[in-house]
């Protein structure tokens, strides 16, 4: 060998003084970093630190003490974790043999698996709660036909059983979506080849099939489970008081904000939320198999037997009407004079809706300033860590994505009540407004709970433009902002989009931070207008009908988003297809 | 358009990590010059090509081009034009401004950009594909936009990443010679990074052999096919046959090359030869004879079996043991000719004076 080595040391010194990244970088992150902290870190360890100290400001444990001895506490968090479970449990039966049977067989309702995947979200199980009353509880529809029929009804509304059955029937599409995706993403050439190797029946299954499956269940499980425990709006549409959310939620605004127990809830809530997605991610760490080769197929398809074809289309119908079920009831009880006691309403109107468009445009408008606004925050910080992360060097970015994402475990009540602890007092630059008791907060508190969502969506955007194509434009004289503004935005547009209706849509439909920042009904939004309306029987039709504009906005987002995304991202793929194969 | 500039490149080293992946790289590319740097995947030449252009940084040394020295200045003022390996060409733009891009970053006036943008699509062939997207283009159209939107800012060094390497056999051959015929038009310094020895002997004035990093030999084509100066090199341009063995001067005009397998060999002194010690002895297997017995007196004749033998047309591969040694000569064919089956025994003669002697 001809060469001289260069001195390690030299080059390792130079190495560690070369900067590798620019002010301006440096800049935007740690405007994005003081952003996170004042308004996800700060709010949240405020509430911890309120759980833990005494009113002068010392250490104790005390109010953990007087929390546990509080029956209604200890009943409450018993209740939560059960229905918690319960709803995982459920969701799972629901979902696994959906999911199990359209990947694994041959199957001509594809479309309306996936539609089974789309609907729940669109409409939050708050709104759906009390239509599902009106269909499922004691004296609701299917009762009535199983009282009048079989002369046996099912409690399937009663108390936590209610809370169990809506939960599970809105937030079962978590489950059979990463299942679906993991199942689909097994290449037929792993099972192939244990067959090869003498696998066959249950013990290919178990030793193959499902632990490749199993990071997709337990990503939809864990996220199940976090979703129920820290929810709010459901429990107490149907009345449920006694589960740890509510509590929360009546100790501050009855009691007050200094009262103690209230925080020790957020405490729980935050621990379970962090704990289940830790696990989850530990669980899931190095398990994230790229199982997929190019060209590969998913898992080799059978063909079913007759009752085979049977038994899954009597589930997926099943599926899809309890999964319609809310959808129905809502739509009905919008269009219903009145409704009880009854099949379905005797006398259709459409009232609800003249009363809601008279008295709630000043909701609707709200929701869509805020909604707006925070999605817009969202989709710029997003594409910022983006950037930052996956294209540049500078140090502790990483912690900037994780900081992000943390806020998906946060719990709405816990972010509404840290903020309305950690804030109260300060008031907005240049006005006499507290912050706590203006629209800015929405916009706040919305922004950071939906930054996971518009994050991972700029970041897929991101990582399908080739780093390539953003060197070529500075190798051509785009200085590294100009090849930004000209190159990588553009290519992610599809992505930013996305990113910005899906925080838009789910913090339209957001409740628990909705309920606690609300502090006149000026700056109220939709959501709390659905909620508000729910509380008394005779509001259950212009809720529902503000329900409907609601879903509609929600459908409407998520259908143009899907179509968008959908063109460009084939678009997109065709051209990279061409361009890789020459 | 612009005439060539000089490209030195000074004792860089480069390292990711714990990775060393450019060794005190020492090379001066001439004004005009078709360079390549020719090497395995992973040797180093993707990155070299990439301090140049400006996307890594050079943790040691200099480069320097048209003598001024450029590790300080970003990617975007070098004004050295690079086509990427992928192509790079941005699906939401269409042809036309793909090519357009580099001309309006350097703010030139509309009519100006037009022209230009114009002038580098015909001068690749696709003056009728301006408005297409990149998507609707093959291979081979892409490659030449690609082409065009780096020529068409007049850049100081053109910069090719493996641009044939996407391209199926035939357009690659096309292509290369089109390339050739571009750079002698444009008259701009071209490094070329492949790791195809024929594309690189083909094309290029002068070649970089790269391994680990490290600069192995630098020439033209021919002496690095006849004089390569180590057995990396040898085996790595063309195919050769390589035996280790020791060297041993002696008194007159001859060495004796001690082989394991073959035993000793009298070799011609040559200057340049290695001294005594550890050595390799290198020869092209083209320049083999293979008969039933010795022809030509001044070869040296050893003999062997046909363990192998591989009808490649135009000549015959055959994979001759001999002793404990496997070497490969190839035969030309002709209609009618007869040939060595397997296990046939044969006699080999190989010219003296075209063994290499190599170090190590």
């Amino acid at each position: 060998m001809t060469a001289r080595f260069t001195s390690r040391f030299a080059s390792r010194f130079t190495a560690r003084f070369t900067a590798r990244f620019t002010i301006a970088q440096t800049l935007v992150a740690l405007v994005i970093a003081a952003f996170l902290v004042v308004f996800l870190v700060y709010p949240v360890a405020t509430v911890v630190y309120v759980a833990f100290t005494n009113a002068d400001g010392s250490l104790t444990l005390g109010h953990f003490g007087s929390f546990m001895q509080i029956s209604l506490m200890r009943e409450s968090f018993l209740n939560s974790l059960y229905v918690a479970l319960m709803t995982v449990l459920m969701s799972s039966l629901i979902a696994v043999p959906i999911a199990y049977f359209t990947v694994r067989f041959e199957f001509r309702g594809a479309i309306l698996v996936q539609t089974l995947g789309v609907l729940p979200l669109i409409m939050p199980a708050f709104v759906g709660a009390a239509a599902m009353q009106l269909l499922f509880g004691r004296s609701g529809s299917v009762n009535l036909l199983l009282g009048d029929w079989f002369d046996f009804t099912i409690p399937f509304m009663d108390g936590l059983n209610g809370v169990i059955f809506v939960e599970s029937i809105h937030y079962f599409p978590f489950v059979l979506m990463n299942l679906t995706v993991a199942l689909g993403n097994i290449d037929t050439a792993m099972e192939e080849s244990a067959q090869n190797l003498g696998a066959s029946g249950l013990r290919l299954f178990r030793r193959v099939v499902f632990p490749l499956a199993m990071p997709g269940y337990i990503a939809g499980a864990s996220l199940v489970f976090i979703k129920v425990f820290d929810d709010l709006g459901t429990p107490l549409v149907l009345n449920v008081t006694n589960m740890l959310a509510p509590q929360a939620y009546l100790r501050v605004t009855s009691i007050g904000i200094e009262d103690p127990i209230g925080y020790v809830i957020c405490f729980i809530l935050v621990g379970f939320s962090i704990a289940a997605m830790w696990g989850a991610t530990l669980f899931l760490r190095g398990r994230e198999y790229a199982t997929l080769q190019r060209g590969a197929t998913g898992l080799a398809r059978r063909r079913l037997s007759p009752w085979q074809t049977a038994f899954t289309w009597f589930w997926i119908v099943l599926a899809l009407l309890l999964v319609l079920s809310p959808h129905i009831g809502v739509l009905l009880l919008s269009l219903s004079k009145v409704w009880s006691y009854s099949l379905v309403p005797e006398i259709y109107t459409l009232d609800n809706y003249r009363t809601v468009l008279a008295d709630s445009t000043r909701m609707i408008v709200n929701t869509l300033v805020y909604c707006g606004l925070a999605a817009l925050v969202d989709v710029i910080i997003g594409t910022a860590i983006a950037y930052l992360v996956l294209r540049t060097q500078l140090p502790g970015r990483q912690l900037l994505d994780h900081m992000a994402t943390v806020a998906l475990a946060m719990p709405g009540v816990v972010l509404g009540i840290g903020y309305l602890r950690a804030f109260r007092g300060v008031e907005v630059p240049f006005t006499d407004t507290a912050l706590t008791a203006s629209w800015l907060i929405f916009v706040l508190a919305y922004s950071v709970r939906r930054l996971p969502y518009a994050l991972r969506s700029c970041m897929a955007a991101l990582q399908q433009a080739h780093v390539s194509l953003e060197e070529a434009a500075q190798n051509l004289g785009a200085t590294r902002g100009r090849a930004i503004r000209r190159v990588v935005v553009p290519l992610m547009a599809g992505g930013i989009l996305a990113g910005f209706v899906t925080s838009f849509v789910t913090a339209a439909v957001e409740i628990s931070e909705t309920m606690l920042l609300t502090s006149r009904e000026s700056l109220a939004p939709m959501s709390y207008g659905i909620y508000l309306y729910m509380q008394s029987i005779a509001g259950r039709g212009p809720g529902a009908a503000l329900g409907v504009i609601a879903v509609a906005i929600v459908a409407l987002g998520t259908y143009a988003s899907h179509r968008f995304m959908h063109s460009r991202s084939a678009n997109l793929e065709t051209r990279l297809e061409t361009a890789r194969q020459g | 358009m612009q005439s060539g500039v000089k490209v030195e490149i000074q004792h860089v080293a480069l390292a990711f990590g714990r990775t060393q992946v450019l060794r005190d790289i020492d090379l001066a590319i001439e004004p005009g010059e078709f360079f390549a740097l020719l090497g395995p995947s992973g040797c180093g030449k993707s990155t070299l090509l990439r301090v140049l252009a400006g996307f890594n940084r050079a943790q040691a040394g200099r480069v320097l081009i048209a003598g001024e020295e450029v590790s300080g200045v970003p990617p975007w003022k070098r004004n050295v034009g690079m086509v990427f390996q992928s192509y790079a060409l941005w699906p939401h733009m269409t042809v036309a401004e793909n090519v357009a891009f580099g001309l309006e970053e350097r703010r030139l006036p509309t009519g100006e950009v037009r022209r230009k943008t114009a002038n580098a699509l015909a001068l690749v062939g696709l003056a009728d594909f301006a408005a297409r997207r990149p998507g609707q283009l093959s291979g081979g159209q892409q490659q030449r936009v690609a082409l065009a939107r780096t020529i068409a800012v007049e850049p100081r060094v053109l910069l090719l990443d493996e641009p044939l390497s996407n391209l199926d056999a035939r357009l690659r051959v096309h292509m290369r010679r089109e390339l050739v015929a571009l750079q002698r038009t444009l008259g701009v310094t071209t490094i070329f990074v492949t790791h195809d020895q024929e594309e690189a002997m083909t094309t290029c004035d002068r070649i970089a052999v790269m391994d680990q990093g490290v600069i192995q030999q630098v020439g033209t084509p021919v002496e690095l096919f006849d004089r390569p100066v180590n057995r990396f090199v040898a085996e790595f341009v063309g195919t050769i046959n390589l035996l280790p063995g020791s060297l041993q001067r002696t008194p007159g005009e001859t060495v004796q090359f001690v082989s394991p397998s073959l035993g000793t060999l009298s070799l011609p002194y040559a200057k340049g030869m290695p001294g005594n010690g550890e050595a390799s002895i290198a020869f092209r297997p083209h320049g083999v004879i293979l008969a039933t017995h010795e022809t030509d007196p001044s070869r040296l004749w050893l003999s062997g079996s046909i363990s192998e033998r591989e009808f490649m047309g135009e000549f015959v591969r055959y994979h001759v043991r001999v002793g404990g040694a496997d070497l490969i000569a190839d035969q030309p064919h002709y209609l009618g000719m007869a040939d060595f089956g397997r296990d046939a025994t044969v006699r080999l003669g190989i010219d003296p004076a075209q063994i290499q002697v190599l170090r190590g």
